[in-house]
């Protein structure tokens, strides 16, 4: 029997991965697809809770919505976050973070 | 779903997520990450979810993942060489993940009512996609707008942002 609890866990681990990914790798892309992993975990915990969260014989259809707007959210995002990245890519021919330094204090 | 059907979503879902970080092409690991998200999808649709999957399928792993394989292949990235981490950063990182799964997993625990069975549930013969609309514009019309609203300014932000020179 699969239940609630195994849903957010296999989330948490999703996310946890996610975060590795963020911390770990040093290439801007990558970096935004971890980004991207972390997005989904916290919508497959919202779907989790939506069908957990049962009235008249219905799922709570808000927390699809929600997953629904960040999934419109999250490809918004990443067509600004791209095009920087080939902007930034034109300036300093990298994309590698340790390279971009311009901002540092 | 049956359990068995789950876990192997779950392993492929965590797995694929897993060669994203670990890949050094990143070509690899964008299509790792399109697994993934298949996988994700197909958790979505174990939780009676049919619309949210098949946007999962639609939006991330179409058209965001060609996005990111198209921006890969403009950019010509070559795997990228070993570079040392930073030691205390990463030590602080693992700190924080473990804290954060051992949190997670102490909270799933403790939390009796997410190991009972999930309730039956009978969507009717208008089925998922017209549950979900209904709310989405009858409760959500507004914020729908101004999603709208942003997706263009995103848009007009990206023509911006790629010409050749910035003024």
């Amino acid at each position: 029997m699969v239940t609630l609890n195994d849903y957010l866990i296999a989330s948490g681990l999703l996310f946890a991965i996610g975060f590795a990914g963020v911390l770990l790798r040093r290439n801007v892309i990558i970096i935004f697809m971890a980004l991207e992993l972390m997005l989904n975990a916290a919508n497959l915990s919202l779907i989790g809770f939506s069908r957990y969260n049962v009235h008249d014989g219905l799922p709570d259809y808000n927390g699809q919505v929600l997953a629904f707007f960040i999934i419109t959210v999250a490809a918004a995002e990443v067509t600004v976050g791209l095009a920087i990245i080939v902007a930034l890519f034109r300036a300093k021919q990298t994309t590698h973070v340790e390279d971009i330094t311009t901002l540092k204090f | 779903m049956s359990p068995l059907l789950f876990w192997v979503f779950v392993a492929i879902m965590l797995f694929f997520g897993g060669m994203v970080v670990l890949n050094r092409n990143p070509v690899a690991s964008a299509l790792s990450l399109v697994v993934s998200f298949l996988a994700l999808a197909a958790l979505y649709v174990s939780l009676d979810a049919y619309f949210i999957g098949v946007i999962q399928i639609l939006v991330y792993a179409g058209a965001v993942m060609v996005l990111f394989l198209f921006i890969i292949m403009l950019l010509d990235l070559k795997a990228e060489s070993r570079r040392r981490l930073n030691f205390p950063a990463t030590c602080g990182g693992f700190l924080v993940i473990f804290l954060f799964v051992t949190v997670v997993a102490d909270v799933s625990h403790r939390f009796e009512g997410g190991n009972a069975k999930f309730q039956a549930i009978s969507q009717g013969p208008q089925g998922d996609v017209w549950h979900v609309g209904m709310v989405l514009f009858q409760h959500f019309n507004i914020a729908l707008q101004v999603v709208g609203t942003l997706i263009l300014v995103a848009s007009i932000g990206v023509v911006i942002l790629s010409k050749r020179e910035l003024k």
